[in-house]
């Protein structure tokens, strides 16, 4: 086996690494509020995903690939891992781009250490009944 | 990609509210199944980096040939209205990745341990792990085919639960008893939030 025969083979992963897409960053001032579930949504003022590349040249194709998946609904930050093939830690970095610019928009999970309120429990128990 | 929600813009006035509820239960234990059986998409999986776990160590020297540099998660979603929508995360299976628990067990309503008679020793961990963060969990026994029946009293000794924690037999595969499941531990979280709660509330 050669030197470069080890780098492709299945086990060396993707031959571009993961955080390069993210300039080597590996946290974000946001990532607090980027909870798996946090709902990501694409701000209302962008008709066409294109529109946002058009104004914003800082933006890679990763970040567009997010804005495009988010512009119709709000969408999970752990869905968007697995629909993008990205890890979690990369895509937070990019969707803390998109927060700083003001492209997405980041919903607030319940907070930590506070659990939902009974009445929210019970629709949560109504709604499984009615599955 | 499944992200088939339809009228979500519609309903984004209201903010919508996001829950999450864990699946956890040692390795092959039916953790995928069980997400599977009641999600409205195909289990997905998330990786999760382990260059997470060395934060905010800097050097990723070695990592690039590893094929073990990360982790899945399995997760489900279940949309109950418009406005609300349950997402289950299978837990990873191997105790050296807890590490991540911390992150998935953080605002999440409650859990299920999924066990298997055969391999009890197996959710030991789990059970450990949500008492002491006092995360509201029922255990769900999984009846394999095949797999030996035990009395359900048998199974709560064996992992000296506490009387109020749920224990329910389950097929993994069926969705109405996998709903069953997800029932009790709602049910659990919310006898425990009222029981806790001043009673002006």
């Amino acid at each position: 086996m050669t030197e470069a025969d080890r780098w492709y083979d299945d086990a060396a992963g993707p031959v571009v690494r993961p955080y390069a897409m993210t300039r080597g960053r590996t946290t974000h001032a946001a990532e607090d509020r980027l909870d798996l579930i946090a709902l990501v949504i694409t701000a209302d003022r962008y008709a066409e995903t294109d529109d946002v590349a058009a104004t914003d040249h800082s933006l890679t194709p990763e970040h567009l690939d997010i804005l495009e998946l988010c512009r119709q609904e709000p969408i999970s930050v752990a869905e968007l891992a697995a629909g993008l093939d990205l890890p979690v830690g990369v895509l937070r970095v990019l969707i803390g781009d998109l927060l700083d610019a003001g492209h997405v928009h980041v919903t607030r999970p319940v907070p930590p250490a506070e659990l939902p309120d009974a009445g929210l429990l019970r629709e949560v128990i109504d709604g499984l009944r009615a599955l | 990609m499944a992200f088939g929600r339809s009228d979500r813009r519609r309903a984004a006035a209201e903010e919508p509210v996001a829950l999450k509820m864990l699946v956890a239960g040692g390795f092959g234990v039916g953790k995928t199944t069980l997400v599977g059986a009641v999600s409205e998409i195909r289990p997905l999986r998330t990786e999760e980096s382990l260059t997470e776990a060395g934060r905010p160590v800097d050097d990723l020297a070695g990592v690039e040939g590893k094929s073990t540099t990360t982790v899945a998660m399995d997760f489900g979603r279940i949309t109950l209205r418009d406005d609300l929508v349950l997402y289950l995360f299978g837990t990873p299976g191997q105790d050296r990745f807890w590490f991540l628990w911390d992150e998935l067990a953080q605002g999440a309503l409650g859990a299920v341990v999924l066990a298997d008679t055969r391999r009890l020793e197996d959710c030991f961990a789990a059970v450990d792990y949500f008492e002491r963060r006092g995360i509201s969990f029922a255990i769900a026994v999984n009846c394999f085919d095949g797999a030996q029946m035990h009395p359900v009293e048998t199974v709560r000794d064996a992992l000296d639960l506490d009387p109020h924690v749920p224990l329910l037999m389950c097929d993994a595969r069926d969705r109405e008893s996998v709903k069953e499941v997800l029932i009790a531990v709602v049910s659990h979280a919310m006898e425990r939030s009222t029981a806790t709660a001043p009673a002006a509330s």
